[in-house]
């Protein structure tokens, strides 16, 4: 009986109020800003319903903590929140997980309407957050940086830090209260998606958010999650805050484990011990065609390295860039079109920036008319993106002889050859 | 020509290099997770962690010495797209 008017699942959700902060756990309240018009974050990224720009204070008994901050433009509505649950001279720390302007915009005045506050970052913070106030007449003087294993005791609630460097940008960390189980995540675990009823139980469903922002954000810095995830995946959770999105509460670890699942790459089970390298290409006549296949020929002669071939001209590149991600090597080939390479290609190249690409072995050829531009465009952008380029690329003019071919294979044999040779060897063949 | 070896420890892997190269010019050959924004010794991006053999790396340059010191960078820390190994077995890992 009694326990009837007490029962959380059944009420309606909390609304986040004008003004008012919103309680996520005990001693702590959200104290962010909605952005329910925007359509567009960072020029790049669609936000079909806006975003939330999320803030929070932790009430200790020695002091109050204030996790981030708002986008500049949010900021009087970010302070009538915060007033609502504290004094400015009560505030003992600012911590900043992302020095990013949608988290940082209000830092300066918070810094200003609190003068007793120590600020806390990153150790990979300092020149942002000197940037970040070269404009103001602030001093920045009084901060602290932190590392992982840095703890700062507000009595009774301790705020731990874990440095995730790239997740966004490399002054990113994560800040943990170990008495509740409670992850301030920064851009992690975030998601572009604004719902005044805050809760991942409550909100409409964010699940493409979610996956977007991963996609965006996120997959870039591969290597970088999995070691995050390394160092948060021990930690007790029953609540993760992130800087965007709703607040997870019910069942937090799924969101680590999809990131995991993400991050680890679709095909890596399957290839273990074997390396991948991909050939895609663009034949207006065939003759690239041939080249194309004439490489896979070379490289299938050796062991251990599992070649596709790939024509672009089926259109849609985004698959290809989920098998680009977890191969180690990728071929493309484009004839010359009025000393361009063909526009599928420039599609699939332009889009490699959104993966880890940094490292993998890459290289270029193609067939050409009377110009063949194309393959030391191919070859820059590869570069560019900082591929490793050792082999230089093949231009054939026309039909490919049974010579030229041979060249093609040689080539593939030398880029497979290449991609089962310990790298410790190959600098010292090099040196 | 003399050679040194570095060794990235987040991914395991040990190489020789010829003395004089920058860390920057094999970390992303083999892989490691060193991320570099300018490539300038500017920027602070490629902050790394020497765990071992910082003797073994020339020593860093004015500029190089001042982002050290903007960032507040540890020691036993130096820039990847700085610094170079001359000899010896060095150690690092991302920051
Ligand atoms: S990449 Fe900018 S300092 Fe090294
Ligand atoms: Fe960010
Ligand atoms: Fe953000």
């Amino acid at each position: 009986m009694q326990t009837r008017t007490m029962s959380a699942p059944t009420q309606a959700a909390a609304r986040i109020q004008p003004g008012q902060a919103l309680a996520i756990a005990d001693g702590v309240h959200w104290v962010g800003a909605l952005d329910p018009d925007l359509r567009t974050f960072d020029i790049v990224l669609a936000t079909a319903n806006g975003t939330t720009y999320n803030s929070y204070v932790v009430r200790g008994e020695r002091g109050v903590a204030v996790i981030d901050t708002v986008k500049a433009a949010f900021a009087p509505e970010f302070f009538r929140r915060l007033e609502s649950v504290c004094r400015y001279d009560e505030i003992r720390a600012i911590v900043l997980n992302h020095l990013e302007p949608d988290h940082s915009g209000a830092l300066p005045e918070l810094m200003q309407r609190a003068p007793e506050a120590h600020v806390y970052l990153s150790s990979r913070a300092p020149m942002m957050f000197k940037a970040l106030l070269k404009a103001t007449d602030i001093t920045p003087a009084a901060f602290t940086l932190v590392q992982t294993g840095s703890r700062l005791d507000l009595g009774g609630r301790t705020l731990a830090f874990y440095q995730t460097p790239f997740l966004h940008w490399p002054d990113t960390q994560c800040t943990y209260v170990p008495e509740l189980g409670l992850l301030f995540s920064g851009d992690v675990f975030g998601c572009h998606f604004c719902d005044d009823r805050l809760f991942n139980d409550k909100v409409g469903d964010f699940r493409f958010s979610f996956e977007y922002y991963y996609a965006h954000i996120m997959r870039p810095f591969r290597q970088h999650v999995l070691a995050a995830l390394d160092l948060l995946e021990p930690l007790a959770l029953t609540l993760i805050a992130p800087a965007h999105g709703p607040v997870l509460r019910q069942n937090p670890r799924h969101y680590l484990a999809r990131y995991r699942q993400l991050a680890a790459g679709r095909l890596d089970e399957q290839m273990v011990g074997e390396k991948t390298l991909l050939i895609f290409y663009l034949s207006a006549y065939g003759a690239t065609r041939m080249m194309a296949e004439a490489i896979a020929t070379g490289a299938e002669a050796e062991t251990g390295v599992r070649v596709s071939l790939y024509d672009l001209e089926v259109g849609d590149v985004s698959p290809f860039i989920d098998l680009i991600e977890t191969a180690d090597g990728i071929v493309i080939g484009s004839p010359t079109l009025n000393g361009d390479a063909a526009k599928p290609v420039w599609e699939l190249l332009a889009s490699l920036h959104t993966i880890h690409v940094r490292g993998k072995l890459g290289a270029a050829f193609g067939s050409y008319g009377w110009s063949g531009e194309a393959v030391a465009m191919m070859e820059d952008r590869l570069k560019g993106l900082r591929l490793h380029v050792p082999f230089e690329g093949l231009r054939l003019k026309l039909v490919p002889t049974e010579e030229e071919l041979a060249q093609c294979q040689e080539l593939g044999r030398k880029l497979a050859h290449h991609l089962v040779t310990p790298p410790g060897e190959l600098c010292a063949a090099a040196a | 020509m003399p050679k040194a070896k570095v060794t990235f420890a987040d991914i395991g892997i040990t190489l020789t290099v010829p003395a004089g190269t920058r860390l920057i010019e094999v970390s992303e050959r083999v892989g490691a997770a060193i991320t570099y924004g300018c490539r300038e010794g500017e920027c602070g991006t490629c902050l790394t962690q020497v765990l071992a053999g910082a003797e073994h790396l020339a020593d860093p340059s004015v500029l190089e010495d001042q982002v050290l010191k903007n960032m507040f960078a540890p020691r036993g820390h130096r820039l990847a797209c700085q610094a170079q190994v001359l000899d010896g077995e060095v150690v690092v890992k991302p920051a």
